[in-house]
């Protein structure tokens, strides 16, 4: 190969990369404050970079709506040829008030929809991280990643002693 | 002759038989079950989902302004509390509507039950009220009106989980207290009850009964193996509003297995609806015993005294 023909692979070649990391480094954040809940637990600051380590791919997380699709026998049924999806964020699925009334009326006129008992955003976190964190030794106590605030102590009524009485029985 | 007429006779009969064809009241005649308002809310309780860590009990104490407990609300060695020898957990009283139990089924993980008001279709609580202090709203919760209740307590008898609590401490101004399904502060506006919100895991999810039977449905056929198939709540006692899904038998977590599928008040009024008809019948009917026995001794008599007076004569 004559020496301009290898500088313009080598040219493409940085140029793909540069790109392909670009794009990747774009979309996937770095970090996700979760304080949906900051009245009463201080922010969950969710490492995402450091999450991307473990499983395989990112659809270990993010079910079918990106990476290689996922391999879960209730889902592929419907979902083994679903295509990437334009944002894969938990919230733009899992919505954050799933017991509102707009919404459970929407649920209960859309006869054709499958999935009504999709969880809410909540239970969305919960579960999929949960499940890996007992597995793997990750936090699995509420306090382990939710820092109360002092309202938060208020609700919980932390500082109750147990010298009051207990109520009638 | 003495004793009544025939024509008097005749007539008090059939004034019986028409008042017994009126009395008996057309409700009981036509009596069915009450299966709820069509558009009622409920809630689905996901036994498999709860993992105790009770923020329920904390939501339902600020939301209902109850006062402050005696251990925090995420404090687990509530657990461990039993009461009357060890036969009971805690339950529901004057100063928590809602609690979770933890349950230790043999060979599985612990399972935790929340356990608070039903909120039936037909609630043994409103049955046997006969002030009429419950009312069942048209979106699902079971109410209480605390200015019309007398303090009898009957309601603590009849329901059949145990659920109303009284407020003994209050000498002066006592009441009925249980969960009211948030009725006044979120229910009626479309919202769902404080515990619902908090819920974590959403082990409670709120919606139409209707709905949240298709979706229980739904939930056991998905997850093969992980639930009992029954659903607790749809037909016991002529339903419930608040019904639960189950990984473990349901009564090894707690719950009355076969309380029956007929609300509590069909216990009783089958009984209740004949004391019209025998109200009417009895007084015309011994009556006319008495009448008709008398009327024998009344001849027998009378021909004893005019044997008498002929004798004397």
């Amino acid at each position: 190969m004559s020496f301009k023909k290898i500088y313009a692979l080598l040219i493409t070649m940085l140029a793909v990369a540069l790109l392909g990391s670009m794009a990747t480094a774009a979309d996937m954040p770095d970090r996700v404050i979760l304080d949906s809940m900051s009245e009463m637990f201080e922010a969950v600051e969710f490492d995402h970079t450091m999450h991307t380590e473990f499983g395989e791919d990112c659809s270990a997380c993010h079910h079918h709506t990106t990476g290689t699709g996922t391999t879960d026998d209730r889902c592929v049924s419907c979902h083994a040829t679903s295509d990437e999806v334009a944002t894969v964020a938990c919230r733009d699925c899992h919505i954050e008030a799933p017991f509102s009334s707009e919404h459970i009326n929407q649920k209960s006129l859309d006869v054709y929809t499958f999935h009504i008992d999709r969880p809410g955003l909540k239970a969305a976190y919960h579960w999929n991280c949960l499940g890996c964190h007992e597995q793997m030794d990750g936090p699995t106590e509420c306090e382990d990643c939710h820092t109360r605030t002092a309202r938060g102590d208020a609700f919980y009524h932390i500082n109750a002693t147990g010298s009051s009485a207990e109520g009638g029985h | 002759m003495s004793g009544i007429s025939r024509r008097r006779f005749l007539a008090a009969s059939i004034a019986g038989c028409a008042a017994t064809t009126l009395a008996v009241p057309k409700k009981a005649l036509a009596s069915g079950a009450f299966s709820g308002y069509p558009d009622s809310m409920g809630v689905l309780v996901d036994l498999s989902r709860c993992i105790g860590c009770r923020s329920c009990e904390a939501a339902c104490n600020e939301e209902q302004n109850l006062p402050a407990p005696a251990l925090p609300f995420n404090d687990k060695s509530v657990f461990d509390q039993t009461f009357h020898g060890g036969t009971q957990k805690r339950r529901t009283d004057e100063n928590a509507y809602t609690v979770v139990n933890r349950y230790n089924p043999e060979g599985s993980e612990p399972v935790y039950r929340k356990f608070q008001c039903n909120h039936c279709a037909e609630p043994a609580c409103l049955s046997s009220c006969f002030v009429n202090a419950y009312t069942k709203t048209p979106e699902g919760a079971v109410i209480y009106n605390k200015n019309v209740c007398v303090g009898c307590r009957t309601c603590m008898v009849a329901c059949p989980f145990h659920v109303p609590a009284y407020s003994y401490s209050s000498a002066f101004d006592p009441a009925i207290k249980k969960c009211i399904f948030c009725h006044e502060t979120r229910l009626k506006n479309g919202l769902p009850p404080a515990c619902v919100d908090i819920c974590p895991q959403e082990a409670l999810t709120f919606g139409k009964r209707k709905d949240l039977i298709k979706i229980a449905n739904q939930r056991i056929q998905t997850n093969p193996g992980r639930y009992i198939n029954h659903i607790y709540g749809e037909n016991e006692l002529g339903g419930t509003s608040w019904m639960y899904l189950s990984p473990v038998p349901f009564e090894e977590v707690g719950f009355d297995p076969n309380p029956g599928n007929e609300p509590i008040i069909s216990h009783v009024k089958d009984f209740l609806s004949t004391v019209p008809m025998v109200l009417a019948i009895w007084p015309a009917l011994f009556v006319g015993f008495h009448l008709l026995a008398k009327k024998q001794d009344g001849h027998d008599h009378d021909a004893e005294k005019q044997h008498e007076e002929e004798g004397a004569e």
